[in-house]
């Protein structure tokens, strides 16, 4: 038996210290630059104790970017959630066409932020894109897609549920075909109508895997950047400017590589407390026990 | 005898040709319509080589520089039988990608090129310009604001291959006509001229916002502006401010108090310069407050503004063959201010010729890094690069970004010669940008340390 564990130890250890080093010493190394005072001017790792975290905490800027970072991804994620799971159950009992409809769902997955932002900003730009020229047909007017704060944001947000909507539709989909079938024979068997299913049967069902899909999801939502870079650069002013824009506009555009270390390891753990703490409530809330 | 005299003639003419570079090789098939003798010449760098060494290279992304970078080593590979890599950068990450090898002790390039104001933050990683290149005839012929651009502590340490300036560019058949003069005398009680100040400058564009005067059946705007965070605003800013805060008779810094380091960016000068920017904020085409420089270009050189301030790109793109409004554009100097701040009586001076403040910004440039070991050869390249046949043939070509910074370019027959210009708009364009290069209250970009902070 201990020759066995010996085996396993060997055998794993290659894999889980190549896992270490990937993981822990990028993360270990940001922490130490973090105390660092490293920047255009002065390179290296020279040592200046607590100084910028200090400076971080009086540092408006970065507070109201995580604020403005939880509202945008609160609201994508619910929207991309509600709309995906929605499709995922058109698409779950639908027969025809099935393959192709589930395909041409996942496209906007498949496609590159980057280009896409370039898009989505060509079809927003108040002079000569076309949302405006469809507003204009609906006698809306000139809507201020990307001058205006609200509208920006409102971007910000709708590009980020086009793209990501097909994953939880993915996800969702896949959940809904894993379901065991007896409970919805049961469910018709005793009358129950397709809203009275769906939340006594396949919502509690499917809970688990929404509160997954939503945390994979909201993890993936809180480093939105490409959308804002391309779009908005963060404007106008700074009413787009989430958190993860702004340590990129310190550290890669400043250059202040410590400082911008400080705001990534503060940024990491505020992220990991807060979504620790929104799937348990999720969990509490959603699955039932034995579910 | 007379063989004798002959065989040395020839020779002769043999080592003059060598010393000189000069051949009659026909180089034409490299895109240049004949090549120019001297040291950074087609036939000098055939002369060389530079077999089994590499030269790498770090340009920006195709094509703004980043074309003629890639179009250049081809080039200089074939004649100097040299390898050269040439490593394309989006703008956003090109000076983290030339400053993070240098702060890690790393020789990652041998060439750079990249944006002449991060002098400040690169100038401890350059190889100075070896005296030699700096006396070439393409060097002498630079104008001294590149040189000066190009030069950090009394050394020149950049390669200057650029010249960038902001100035005005406006619309001359609308200018010109009766219709449009008498619609604004009716509105303004003035008449129709090109902005001398930049409150005439608003009330130009304010006049002309909003209705459809090119008759394509959309509506037109009176100014396009590059007014998007992060996307080089701050060049557009300093363009209106520094009329008002570049007193002429002011010395001692712009940005800062060079005697206490205060800044000055709140001081009255900058603060009317701003209030103007917002001022004709309400008169841009729609989104005109996200436009990039990208959608600038775009509105003026594709007919939408009728006036606008910023580098060549859309006085190029307005000139382009296939463009509507081709020999249809002007330029002219930035307005001017007749009130100006002067900090030192902390009063307004007023001027009876509105004071002006050409404003030298940007500009790409490039350099060798002090650590590489081809020196010679990077040298040769950007010589080679930024040759007199090259640079003509560069200047030509609109997305290159390659824009007159030699006393040669300013020469109105050179582009009514080579692309069609009117001679009325070549003239307009190049006194502009020579009265730019004379002027005695020019501003130019913060060099410091740092400087992405300040200005982006």
């Amino acid at each position: 038996m201990q020759g066995l564990t010996r085996y396993k130890l060997i055998f794993l250890l290659p894999g889980l210290l190549i896992l270490l080093g990937i993981i822990l010493f990028p993360l270990i190394f940001t922490v130490r630059v973090s105390f660092s005072g490293w920047d255009a001017i002065r390179p290296g790792l020279d040592w200046i104790g607590g100084t910028n975290y200090g400076r971080l905490f009086a540092d408006g800027r970065f507070w109201q970017s995580l604020s403005r970072l939880g509202a945008i991804a609160f609201t994508s994620v619910v929207l991309e959630y509600l709309l995906g799971f929605g499709l995922a159950l058109l698409v779950w009992r639908q027969v025809k066409f099935r393959r192709i409809t589930r395909v041409l769902f996942l496209i906007p997955m498949m496609t590159t932020p980057v280009v896409m932002a370039v898009i989505w900003r060509t079809i927003f730009h108040e002079s000569l894109g076309p949302a405006n020229d469809l507003a204009g047909m609906l006698g809306l007017g000139t809507i201020p897609w990307l001058t205006h704060s609200a509208w920006a944001t409102v971007v910000v947000i709708l590009v980020d549920v086009w793209q990501w909507t097909p994953f939880m539709f993915l996800l969702l989909l896949a959940g809904l075909l894993s379901l065991p079938k007896e409970p919805f024979l049961a469910a018709a068997i005793d009358g129950a109508g397709p809203i009275r299913t769906f939340f006594n049967v396949t919502f509690p069902a499917m809970a688990p895997i929404s509160v997954g899909a939503l945390i994979i999801r909201l993890i993936e939502a809180s480093k939105i950047m490409e959308t804002v870079y391309v779009i908005t650069s963060g404007g106008p002013g700074t009413s787009t400017e989430t958190s993860s824009y702004y340590i990129f506009i310190r550290g890669l555009r400043d250059f202040q590589i410590g400082y911008a270390a400080a705001l990534s390891v503060t940024y990491l753990v505020i992220m990991i407390v807060l979504l620790t703490i929104i799937a348990k409530i999720l969990t509490k809330t959603l699955v039932k026990p034995g579910a | 005898m007379k063989h004798k005299l002959l065989m040395g003639a020839v020779s002769a003419l043999a080592i003059v040709s060598a010393s000189t570079g000069y051949s009659q090789e026909d180089y034409t098939r490299f895109g240049i319509e004949a090549d120019i003798p001297g040291m950074c010449s087609y036939a000098s760098m055939d002369a060389k080589d530079y077999s089994g060494r590499t030269l790498n290279i770090i340009s920006h992304a195709i094509p703004v520089i980043g074309e003629p970078t890639a179009l250049h080593a081809q080039q200089f590979e074939e004649l100097t039988g040299a390898k050269v890599n040439v490593v394309h950068v989006p703008f956003g990450d090109l000076f983290q990608r030339i400053l993070i090898p240098f702060q890690t002790n790393q020789n990652a390039y041998d060439v750079l090129f990249y944006a002449s104001l991060w002098i400040g933050d690169l100038n401890s990683y350059l190889a100075p310009v070896p005296e030699a290149y700096q006396n070439s005839p393409g060097m002498q012929d630079v104008t001294r604001n590149y040189i000066d651009v190009a030069t950090w502590d009394g050394q020149m340490i950049q390669y200057p291959m650029d010249g960038d300036r902001h100035y005005l560019k406006y619309r001359t058949d609308i200018f010109s006509d009766p219709a449009m003069q008498e619609r604004f005398k009716s509105e303004t009680g003035r008449d129709l001229t090109v902005p001398a100040t930049w409150e005439e400058y608003n009330e130009v564009a304010r006049v002309f916002s909003g209705w459809d005067w090119s008759g394509d059946g959309t509506n037109n705007y009176g100014s396009a502006e590059v007014a998007k965070r992060d996307d080089l605003m701050f060049s557009a800013f300093i363009s209106r401010a520094a009329a008002f805060a570049k007193h002429p008779d002011v010395k001692g810094g712009f940005f800062f108090d060079l005697e206490t380091m205060e800044p000055l960016i709140n001081t009255p000068g900058f603060v009317r310069g701003l209030e103007l920017f917002i001022e004709a904020s309400k008169d841009w085409a729609p989104g005109g407050a996200n436009f990039g420089l990208g959608d600038e270009i775009f509105s003026f050189g594709g007919g939408q503004a009728l006036m606008s301030y910023s580098w060549d790109d859309a006085f190029i793109q307005a000139q382009q063959e296939d463009s509507p409004i081709r020999n249809n554009v002007a330029a002219a100097p930035l307005p001017g201010a007749s009130q100006v701040w002067n900090r030192d009586t902390g009063q307004w001076d007023t001027f009876d010729e509105p004071n002006r403040a050409p404003y030298i910004t940007w500009g790409w440039t490039s350099a060798v890094s002090n650590r590489s070991q081809n020196q010679d050869m990077a040298f040769d390249y950007l010589c080679f690069f930024s040759n007199e046949a090259n640079t003509l043939s560069d200047l030509q070509i609109g997305r290159f970004g390659v824009n007159p910074y030699r006393e040669s370019h300013f020469d109105a027959d050179l582009w009514t010669n080579k692309l069609g210009w009117d001679e009325s708009l070549a003239a307009s364009y190049v006194e502009t940008l020579s009265s730019m290069d004379t002027s005695q209250n020019r501003v130019f970009d913060l060099r410091v340390p740092g400087v992405n902070q300040f200005m982006t």
